[in-house]
């Protein structure tokens, strides 16, 4: 085509800043730059307050001081030892909750499609119950809701396959493959022993009460290997949003992708599960408020990564605080914050 | 003769169980403005879909340029070869510009994502298509007119010398959809190749340089409108009695229903 097509003379647009070095050229979005440098602030001083919280406060610069080696020894050992662990793991969670829920929202083009009402995070509860009843702790809990997260979107996945897994079917079928494993997990509480049932209460409301090292580090190495993988499909996954059909036409393999990010969200949902239990809402909300924040066409999945992790920690630090010294689980906050959301939405859906 | 750039043959199209065609042969004529037509469920939607691989093929095969168009690379063949769909989903607050410049994917890789080529194909396609002063909109707010042209200018700026158009003009009003053909024929005498399927007849006769008339999953006729376009034919395929007169402003066939009601003059 000639710069002069259809006789029009061809005016330049103002375009967003592009990085050109030899055959590289990179778009940059100097709003979603700066919504993502504000999160990770943001992040970082509530990671901070978080930290100096609790019934021995530490004040903001000797928590800074313990992070970086130096602080008194006490100091060191409950922020290094007992507090910071908890806070990275709610980070990690919260991020993975969010890419998970950006994956799922892109997939069904659905600002309800995330795990929470796919029955993925369903499959988990189910399979951390049963882990919790048959006496398992810890590692086999962890595994018990990674299978069980697994085993249900595998579930949802195969009964909403006709001719493609098709947006609205995944959402439809997910609702009512949610609403079974409830009832599952209703029936197996009241056939539990009255301390497993208690336990298996308490996990599934979501906390970070506990976590340590041992959390936080298997969340870390799950998502250092998949966040990574989601960088070749955030292009591919933004074509499908308008449509099979127009994705096909421009070369798009459009079900391996979609099973590529159903794939990489099932593992982030069921490792974030795994560590913290089944917090609510945080992929549901996540994924919208940074769209919302980055005004960017469509679901982003790093600025939805770092806007669950900001999410999931400022809940926690609010759950910890409202009630002082009686502490909540992060679920109630993040369910209560998330009710409040999904009422909000759906209002402004309706209009 | 040489072959065309797009054909098909002996082509068996279906979905499930339901067969929609069966060894059906079908050529583009390069640098022509085909336009399909026929009844409801004729199979011209499924047919175009195959051209543009959208549907494989039971049996047979589609051949853009020599090779079985699914043998080639998807990407490849988007940038031979463009589709407008019968309706996409417009992504939430994007703006005109930027959904015209989702049309330069299939030229794009993840480290060259906007190059200066990608940049002028996005300029001109909006300029071909008159919504350059539109760059800016949010597409959600535009007509359907507007957003018509917008979705056409994002299929131009893949810069394919084949486009197929599903429908193109549905859902639009008449002054819309004439403008929506204009603009296709201005992009088909800059020596691109067109398939359109079109649901007005009149409208197909006019603008088509090559005229594919289906019934059944079958071509019954196909050839220049002004040679084809018969009442005989009208009536064997759509089940219509009419006449067939010339269109006062392009000489082209235009059929005229007869009217059963308030007939001037007893048939």
């Amino acid at each position: 085509m000639t710069a002069t097509a259809g006789g029009a003379p061809v005016r330049r647009v103002a375009r967003p800043p592009v990085v050109r070095v030899g055959a590289l050229s990179v778009r940059l979005a100097p709003r979603g730059l700066a919504a993502g440098v504000g999160l990770v602030a943001v992040a970082a001083v509530v990671a901070v307050l978080a930290i100096g919280t609790g019934d021995f406060p530490v004040s903001p610069p000797d928590v800074i001081a313990a992070l970086t080696g130096g602080g008194t020894p006490a100091h060191r050992f409950i922020v290094g030892e007992i507090r910071a662990p908890r806070v990275l793991t709610g980070l990690l969670v919260g991020a993975a909750f969010g890419v998970s829920g950006a994956l799922f929202q892109s997939v069904t083009r659905n600002p309800l499609g995330s795990p929470d009402f796919l029955g993925f995070t369903a499959g988990a509860s189910t399979g951390g119950i049963l882990a919790v009843i048959l006496g398992g702790t810890g590692w086999v809990i962890a595994g018990g809701s990674l299978l069980g997260c697994a085993a249900a979107s595998l579930a949802v996945y195969l009964l909403s396959y006709r001719r493609g897994a098709h947006g609205y079917r995944l959402v439809l079928v997910g609702a009512g493959v949610a609403a079974i494993l409830l009832a599952v997990d209703s029936y197996l509480l009241t056939r539990a022993d009255i301390h497993d049932a208690a336990s298996a209460a308490a996990w599934l409301t979501g906390s970070l009460s506990g976590r340590g090292w041992d959390h936080a580090v298997p969340v870390a190495l799950a998502l250092a290997v998949l966040v990574p993988l989601c960088a070749p499909l955030s292009r591919p996954l933004r074509m499908i949003e308008m449509g099979d059909d127009a994705a096909q036409a421009m070369g798009i393999a459009v079900e391996r992708v979609r099973l590529a990010a159903v794939l990489i969200g099932v593992a982030l949902c069921g490792v974030a599960t795994a560590a913290a239990g089944p917090v609510a809402f945080v992929a549901l909300a996540a994924p919208q408020l940074a769209r919302r924040l980055t005004g960017s066409p469509g679901v982003t999945l790093i600025a939805s990564g770092l806007m669950g992790a900001v999410l999931l920690i400022l809940s926690d630090l609010a759950a910890q605080r409202v009630i002082a010294p009686a502490q909540l689980p992060v679920g109630i906050m993040t369910a209560a914050l998330g009710g409040a959301y999904l009422a909000w939405l759906l209002r402004k859906e309706r209009r | 003769m040489t072959t065309a750039r797009l054909h098909g043959t002996g082509l068996s199209l279906g979905y499930d169980e339901r067969v929609v065609a069966a060894d059906l042969d079908i050529t583009i004529p390069d640098q022509s403005f085909t336009v399909i037509v026929g009844p409801n469920a004729c199979g011209k939607s499924t047919t175009l879909r195959a051209l543009a691989r959208m549907l494989k093929p039971r049996t047979g095969a589609v051949y853009l340029d020599g090779s079985v168009i699914t043998s080639l690379p998807s990407k490849e063949v988007a940038r031979r070869l463009g589709l407008l769909p019968q309706s996409s989903i417009v992504p939430d607050g994007i703006t005109v510009a930027d959904l015209v410049a989702r049309g330069r994917y299939p030229h794009q890789r993840l480290m060259r994502q906007w190059s200066r080529q990608d940049e002028a194909a996005v300029n001109a396609a909006m300029a071909a298509t008159h919504v350059d002063d539109l760059a800016e909109r949010v597409v959600d707010e535009l007509s359907g007119g507007q957003r018509q042209r917008v979705w056409l200018a994002m299929v131009l700026a893949q810069e394919t010398s084949i486009l197929l158009l599903d429908e193109p003009t549905t859902f639009l009003d008449i002054c819309h959809q004439i403008e929506v053909l204009d603009l296709c024929a201005d992009l088909h005498e800059q020596g691109r190749t067109l398939v359109a399927v079109l649901h007005d007849l009149n409208q197909a006769c006019r603008y088509a340089t090559h005229l594919i008339v289906m019934r059944g999953g079958r071509i019954v006729a196909e050839g220049d409108p002004g040679e084809i376009v018969t009442a005989d034919l009208m009536r064997e395929v759509f089940d219509l009695r009419c006449e067939v007169i010339e269109d006062p402003q392009s000489g082209t066939p235009m059929i005229v229903p007869e009217a059963r009601r308030r007939a001037r003059t007893p048939a």
